[in-house]
């Protein structure tokens, strides 16, 4: 049977050459959404992979799958068009920053809100780098790029913030080069039944090289970033000895054995719980007092939209019984003309 | 006594419901045309909503309206009316004027008192001559003490009893024009099915209206109109949006694929979200995005992914999608586009009806970026385009627009429900398994047709992408090769203009052996028809030819339009249709008929231009 056949990351790729910059961090994602891919299984042809406009975008070229590259800022609704469309198929949206959250930041809250079956890619390298270098949404305040020379005047989004305002169920971050990460989250988003967004840090070498390097360089990387597993403990730290605790209210990173604190302090991530309170101040950490967050911050379970679609349709159908058009009709006002 | 009463033979006759929005008119009116056209008359109605959601009762700006033209050869909803129903002062100061000369006005006196005359804000307390109506035409009844002492029994509260008043005056109407009550009660039935008390009380009043008609107004003249030859079958009352949302919905069952629509409430497009929203029942998923631009990316999706996909809106939710059409001429997909035009510019005028956005939807993208453009001209014909659109989109792996307007999609005609062996197959040019394995690429196409294979996400072996970026003709990897973009333009166009070879040859109506040939496109058919139908039974010789296909045009259009001296183009807007077809046709002079009121055009008025036109 086909459905069992096993799917190599091979299998996900096109014959295209692939025309990101040496070193763009895109390449990294690709490979790793090659491997999800082929873990979690569903064959290339019952794949779609859907992108707007951007580098990032140029993605679904180089997938072996369905792709459709589209316009700038509207993956989400074409997205959302193709799964309620066709249901069995497994959607991916692929969307850069300005992509999704600039032009596209509609329709972004609404799929999330919707909480339509799509994988939300949301490559996350704050700036534009297709129209080579201008600030995004995403972009640090004060930042100097090309259409700011003199430095940005006004905050950035935290993408998972628009995540739980728009009351989305899925919230995963990585970074590109950490491929397995991503891979592990890029499975999980597939695996869940609703809107999944997953923010991958990617670095720009052109136009912004090195701006997630404060959290992503080797040597820092383990103090500065946690991983988050459901179940599991918050432990962070070359040597897994730090971890985090409630201080009052809020999150406070401790080292174990020291200031009297002990392993049982530190708190166990749940990503299932509905109230996203706790989610969103693990997703809000930045890398500076508290580290990054990395894994899958937030999974859970809520009707999707094209399930509910396909379900009203269905109980409506049976409940009228109408086989075509024509039954409809007749079954209002009408008269015959003998 | 009865047998002496006076009955006047008439082709057709015009009749308006007038009264406070809460006072049932539509209603009245729906009853009175449907149950016409049961008894075999043509049919044709407009409904005239106030601007306000809510206007304070009895007031000038609470008025709503429902006009109807029942008889022979009915093709509008009539210049003017026959007989004005006004249920109150404010209704017949503001209907006063859709009246013919000589015309019959029917009011209820229980609201003509001081203070209903005040919310309308007359200066007397005489109505009738304040509004220098000739009281000879005007027939007073007591509607709402009639509907209360026929209802005194029947359980109900003042509220509901008053409530059926409208149904009163409905009786009183059939009287006048004979038409069968018993039919108007078995659609109250239906209506009321559900309120068993509510139904009794108002085929009550009902048969009360046409008892104290034939019995107190026995000395005014009746009219029997007469019948058309209609051809048999079953009937229904259907509006421009309806039939459209129908129109989609049979070309999908036709084509056996899901319907979707992806669309965003606007005047006067909602009401095709409405039907097929309610559609579900039939499979149809309907869903209501967040902003236009959402409704066409989303059908354009859901046309990827394999299904009949539809985005509907009006002029200014045009403007919106015009990026995402342009993405779908470029990555060749089946859309339907429904623009229920409306007055203009930006918000212009949302209820009242234009043909302004022909430019916009033949033009309105960047790039040379062809689109079937097709248009309906009568509410019913809504069906037939909307079908036709759908197939074509289908077959020819394109967007088409269709163009309807405020005006078709709320008025309605008597339609023909036809069985579904009546209307053509749709065949799109799926792939075949067997290309799998024998080259096949996205962007191959019919050596005639030049119509690509469509290959749906899903299938096995045919995985491909699809994008606005410039494709190979051959592989159908991203290129900007020169010499490849110039034949990929030409054949998007080539593609476009082989669908000429899919729609009907124009045919010439009126008298075609005229001097003058008079051109329409769209919702103006009716009014243009019966001009020149009145002129030709007048004598008077004039040709018609009338435009469904826009983007191409029929083939044999040039050859008719050069048979003619003069030609002249009528459209509700400043000459779109003539400057486009001046620019497809050379050397001929296009006059222009152009009205640009935000409001149909008159009978009478084209008759009069028409006239104008032959003298000189
Ligand atoms: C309607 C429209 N406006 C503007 C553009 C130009 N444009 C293309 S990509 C882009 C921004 C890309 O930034 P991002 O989405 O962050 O993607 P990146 O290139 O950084 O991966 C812009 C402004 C366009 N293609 N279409
Ligand atoms: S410009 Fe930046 S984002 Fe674009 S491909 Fe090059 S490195 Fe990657
Ligand atoms: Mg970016």
């Amino acid at each position: 049977m086909e459905e069992n056949k096993k799917y190599t990351a091979q299998d996900y790729k096109s014959d295209q050459y692939v025309r990101w910059c040496p070193g763009c961090g895109d390449h990294a994602i690709l490979n790793a959404l090659q491997k999800a891919m082929a873990e979690v299984g569903i064959p290339p042809y019952k794949t779609a992979v859907i992108s707007g406009i951007g580098c990032s975008s140029r993605l679904p070229y180089y997938m072996g799958t369905y792709g459709f590259h589209t316009i700038h800022g509207r993956a989400g609704a074409i997205a959302t068009g193709v799964k309620v469309a066709n249901p069995e198929l497994a959607v991916w949206q692929v969307s850069g920053d300005g992509d999704g959250l600039a032009i596209g930041g509609n329709h972004f809250i609404h799929e999330v809100r919707r909480n339509i079956d799509i994988n939300i890619l949301l490559l996350n390298n704050k700036i534009y780098g297709l129209t080579k270098g201008q600030y995004s949404p995403t972009t640090d305040r004060g930042a100097v790029t090309k259409s700011s020379p003199y430095g940005t005047v006004e905050d950035p989004f935290i993408p998972a913030e628009l995540v739980f305002g728009a009351r989305g169920t899925f919230f995963a971050r990585s970074l590109d080069v950490d491929t397995a990460t991503s891979v592990e989250v890029l499975a999980a988003a597939a695996r869940h039944k609703g809107a999944s967004v997953v923010e991958i840090l990617q670095n720009c070498v052109i136009f912004n090289n090195n701006i997630h390097s404060y959290i992503t360089d080797k040597e820092v990387r383990a103090e500065r970033t946690i991983h988050l597993h459901h179940g599991e403990k918050m432990l962070f730290g070359k040597e897994m000895n730090r971890g985090l605790v409630l201080d009052g209210h809020l999150l406070k990173a401790i080292t174990i054995g020291e200031d009297g604190y002990t392993i049982d302090d530190v708190l166990v991530h749940d990503a299932t719980t509905q109230n996203f309170v706790m989610h969103q101040m693990l997703a809000m950490m930045d890398g500076h007092e508290l580290p990054l967050a990395i894994g899958v911050i937030r999974n859970v379970e809520a009707p999707t939209y094209d399930g509910e679609v396909t379900r009203q349709v269905e109980e409506v159908r049976q409940k009228k019984n109408y086989p075509t058009l024509r039954d409809v009709i007749l079954s209002g006002d009408t008269w015959e003309v003998k | 006594m009865t047998e002496s009463t006076k009955v006047k033979v008439l082709d057709k006759v015009v009749v308006r419901f007038s009264g406070d929005s809460g006072d049932g008119m539509q209603l009245a009116g729906n009853i009175f045309s449907s149950i016409s056209a049961a008894i075999g008359n043509e049919i044709s109605t407009f409904p005239d909503y106030p601007a306000e959601i809510r206007a304070p009762q009895g007031t000038l700006s609470g008025v709503s309206g429902f006009q109807v033209h029942i008889g022979k050869g009915v093709y509008t909803p009539g210049d003017k009316a026959d007989v004005l129903v006004a249920m109150n002062p404010a209704a017949l100061k503001t209907n006063i004027k859709f009246l013919k000369k000589g015309g019959v006005v029917i009011i209820d006196t229980d609201s003509f008192k001081e203070s209903d005359l005040k919310k309308a804000l007359y200066n007397t307390n005489d109505a009738i001559t304040e509004l220098g109506i000739d009281p000879s035409q005007v027939m007073t009844v007591a509607i709402t003490t009639h509907t209360k002492e026929a209802l005194a029994d029947s359980g109900l509260d003042l509220k509901s009893i008053v409530r059926c008043k409208n149904i009163f005056a409905l009786g009183l109407v059939c009287w006048l024009f004979d038409r069968p009550v018993s039919q108007a009660g078995l659609m109250l039935s239906h209506k009321f099915a559900k309120k068993p008390t509510v139904a009794e009380a108002n085929i009550k009043v009902l048969n009360d209206g046409y008892n104290y008609g034939h019995n107190i107004h026995a000395s005014v003249s009746t009219y029997r109109i007469e019948s058309a030859s209609v051809k048999k079958g079953t009937y229904t009352d259907v509006n421009g949006n309806t039939a459209t949302a129908w129109g989609l919905i049979a070309a999908a069952e036709k084509a056996k694929l899901p319907l979707y629509l992806g669309s965003y409430p606007i005047t006067p497009a909602t009401d095709i979200l409405h039907e097929l929203a309610k559609r579900k029942d039939v499979g149809v998923k309907a869903c209501q995005m967040e902003d236009e631009i959402a409704g066409a990316c989303s059908a354009i999706g859901a046309a990827f992914a394999g299904n009949l996909a539809a985005t509907s809106t009006s002029g200014p939710g045009l403007a919106l999608k015009s990026e995402a059409l342009g993405l779908a001429v470029m990555a060749e997909l089946p859309l339907v586009v429904i623009d229920v035009q409306r007055g203009g510019p930006s918000t212009g005028l949302p209820t009242k009806t234009e043909q302004t956005d022909l430019l916009q939807a033949l033009y309105g993208r960047n790039g040379e970026s062809p689109i079937v453009v097709v248009a309906a001209s009568t509410p019913a014909n809504c069906f037939d385009m909307a079908f036709n659109a759908a197939k074509i989109a289908l077959e020819h792996m394109t967007p088409v627009i269709l163009l309807t307007d405020g005006f078709i999609a709320n008025g309605s005609t008597a339609w023909r429900i036809p069985e579904a062996d009546e209307y053509p197959e749709i065949r799109p040019n799926y792939v075949k398994p067997e290309m799998a394995d024998n080259g096949w690429r996205p962007y191959l196409r019919d050596p005639e047709t030049y119509v690509r294979h469509w290959a749906i996400p899903g299938t096995e072996g045919f995985m491909h992408r699809l994008g606005g970026l410039e494709k190979d003709a051959k592989t159908g990897a991203i290129s900007t090769e020169p010499s490849n973009h110039a034949r990929m333009v030409a054949a998007r166009q080539a593609k476009i203009d082989y669908i000429v070879n899919d729609i009907p040859d124009l045919k010439v109506l009126g008298n075609p052996d005229s001097d003058l040939l008079v051109i329409g496109w769209g919702g103006t058919y009716g009014h243009i028809y019966s001009a020149v139908t009145e002129m030709c039974n007048a004598g008077q010789s004039v040709a018609m030819i009338h435009f469904n296909y826009i983007n191409p045009l029929p083939r044999n259009t040039e050859e008719i339009i050069r048979r003619y001296k003069k030609v002249v183009v009528c459209e509700l807007n400043n000459g779109q249709f003539a400057s486009y077809l001046s620019g497809k046709i050379h050397g001929v002079d296009f006059l222009r008929y152009n009205k640009i009121e935000a409001q149909p055009f008159t009978t009478s008025e084209l008759v009069e231009h028409f006239a104008h036109l032959l003298e000189k």
